[in-house]
């Protein structure tokens, strides 16, 4: 408690004449996160981001006060909101923000009322780390991975398929700070992980896993994107065994003779 | 020889054509013999011959091929990859593959081009043997039952039957092998009153405060993270197995007046914090692909939907029965733990159990 009401102190102190002069220009970040939000986002979410239910009383745009900077940075840099048009998903796709319009509307959501900030690079980055603590984060984050996340992600993260339509994302590709943004805010319909619940290391651990996956070569050959046995059955069967069965055929409908002509 | 004479027979009187009084389709015969290029050109056939010769040398080559990767491309800690493949797989695979597919190749050319070109006649005759062979064999069957006086000595024949019925059950006395009856331990799994509640992998006890609205944790008892004096694990080897695959849990966070309790189940949560058994009660399968906006849990296997904002009904799917609920409290450090074993058998249903 003491340790940490002297550090808290100290950062303050290094940090204070910074933030005083930044002051003004946090303001003027929120009211122009607030002009944004008021053009592209109050539609469904309400003027005030208080949410917006159906006449059924369920959610067409839920409430944003609490979810915090990271939830809108993760939503919005990855492109799912502004939403095309309501359904099962949102979906990734093309930005529509760009970096200092997210920070404004992130900057807006944030004041709305508590929730987590966007993390910084040092939690998620594998930088720094030497080779054995690498590897260490690796195989510590891919059994946390396994137990918590390969349910919906699948053991490869290459995503998977979710009720009334929905589906878990592939993780494949993705910038380590939108992971671990997922992992915090919980998007849509996945449980969060907040920082006291599954703590900022082993986050950043689990970040180690996939990019780790990333990496690995397909030792075993093409691994039709790793989506498990339905698929490769599939591909099997059909690929496979249709493929024999159409050379089979070719094979005998065509004839090595002279004349195809057939005799009376 | 029947087949050979009258494939020639066929050769040389190429339309036959057989008419029965009152037919109204006549038999249409063979159609005309038509000779293959390489029956009729010996430059054709040269061709021919050559090509099922490359596809075999082909063969032979894919083959040394895979006894050359075999040898040459590394693989174990330190892998030879191509294309970011493992390239000792890729290429004893491409290579094998390869070797039959070029062999398959000059056989099936090599038959259509080259071998012998005749159009053959089979005709057909009954599948049953004939008269004589018939009686001969129900002679000889009559005459071993005669002999040997089956019938006419009934002690020999009922004890011939007792012994080969009896010997049947010495395969079934050996199924007990199988394994040790499970006894009443499907009822109890390691939950004790006090128990605290950890995450699963890392080990950590809970805290209640810890948990927001909408997360999840997928947790298990703490003696499995336990060790004694001596640093050796309290539960290990297959013990731990069987102890992980029965007292897993779920451990979810929701609004508490989300929560419909179960008749006698109004204490159980602890401010919106609810357990539940991990194994599903269709075939066992663990879940936890957790919808935090419906508070639904779905089983990846067959759709089992359960709501856990309501005792883990069953919504959808084959499950017969909700998740079991582990009741939960807080201790005096302030940790969750169980307030006592689940109340019901977890995972699939057996013959033995109350099904109610």
């Amino acid at each position: 408690m003491l340790c940490g009401l002297l550090l808290s102190g100290g950062l303050y102190a290094v940090f204070a004449p910074a933030q005083a002069s930044r002051a003004e220009s946090d303001a003027e970040l929120v009211a122009k996160g607030r002009e944004l939000f008021l053009v592209g986002c109050a539609f469904c979410h309400g003027q005030n981001g208080e949410g917006i239910k159906t006449v059924r009383g369920q959610a067409y745009g839920p409430s944003l006060v609490g979810v915090g900077a990271a939830s809108v940075n993760f939503q919005v840099a990855t492109g799912r909101m502004p939403l095309a048009q309501p359904g099962a998903q949102a979906v990734r796709k093309p930005r529509v923000y760009d970096e200092e319009e997210t920070a404004a509307l992130a900057a807006y959501v944030a004041t709305l009322g508590p929730g987590p900030a966007i993390p910084n690079e040092r939690d998620y980055s594998t930088e720094g780390l030497s080779e054995e603590e690498l590897e260490a984060a690796i195989s510590r984050g891919g059994q946390i991975f396994l137990t918590n996340c390969t349910a919906c992600h699948n053991f490869n993260g290459a995503g998977g398929a979710m009720p009334r339509g929905g589906f878990a994302p592939a993780l494949r590709g993705v910038e380590p700070v939108h992971i671990y943004e997922a992992m915090l805010t919980g998007p849509q319909t996945m449980p969060s992980f907040s920082n006291s619940n599954l703590s900022s290391e082993e986050k950043r651990d689990v970040i180690a896993y996939l990019q780790s996956l990333e990496e690995t070569p397909e030792f075993g050959g093409f691994g039709l994107g790793g989506l498990g046995p339905v698929s490769e059955g599939l591909a099997a069967w059909l690929l496979g065994i249709g493929g024999l069965v159409g050379v089979a055929v070719w094979i005998a409908a065509h004839t090595s003779r002279v004349s195809k002509e057939k005799a009376e | 020889m029947t087949i050979e004479r009258e494939s020639e027979r066929v050769q040389t009187q190429p339309a036959v054509v057989v008419t029965r009084v009152g037919d109204p389709l006549p038999d249409p015969g063979l159609p005309e013999h038509h000779p293959r290029p390489t029956d009729v050109d010996p430059a054709a056939e040269k061709r021919a011959e050559r090509q099922v010769a490359t596809m075999f040398v082909l063969s032979m080559v894919c083959t040394v091929l895979f006894v050359v990767s075999y040898v040459t491309l590394e693989v174990g800690d330190n892998w030879d990859t191509f294309l970011n493949y493992g390239a000792s797989n890729l290429a004893l695979g491409m290579s094998l593959g390869g070797a039959l597919l070029f062999l398959g190749i000059g056989i099936i050319q090599w038959a259509r081009k080259l071998m012998g070109d005749h159009e053959i006649v089979e005709m057909r005759h009954a599948a049953a043997s004939s008269d004589e062979d018939r009686e001969v064999t129900i002679d000889a069957f009559n005459q071993g039952v005669d002999e040997s006086g089956i019938a006419r000595r009934p002690l020999i024949r009922n004890t011939l039957l007792g012994a080969l019925g009896l010997v049947g059950v010495a395969p079934i006395i050996a199924l007990r092998d199988l394994g040790p009856l499970p006894g009443d331990t499907l009822y109890s799994t390691l939950w004790t009153r006090g128990m605290r509640l950890v995450r699963d992998v890392v080990g950590r006890p809970i805290r209640p405060e810890e948990l927001e609205i909408g997360d999840l944790v997928n947790g298990a008892p703490s003696i499995l993270f336990e060790t004694d004096e001596n640093g050796e694990p309290l539960v290990e080897g297959v013990e731990l197995q069987i102890a992980k695959s029965k007292s897993t849990i779920i451990v979810v966070r929701m609004e508490p007046d989300e929560i419909t309790h179960g008749p006698g189940r109004e204490d159980w949560t602890v401010d919106g914090i609810c357990a539940y058994s991990k194994i599903c009660t269709h075939v066992g399968c663990p879940i936890s692909l957790y919808e935090k906006t419906t508070h639904n849990v779905l089983c990846p296997c067959h759709q089992s939907t359960f709501d856990l904002a309501d005792s883990a009904r069953v919504v959808f799917g084959p499950a017969a029965r909700p998740l079991p609920q582990l009741p939960i409290m807080v201790d005096a450090e302030g940790y969750l733990v169980a307030q006592a074993d689940f109340d019901e058998p977890v995972g699939p249903s057996f013959w033995e159990r109350d099904s109610e």
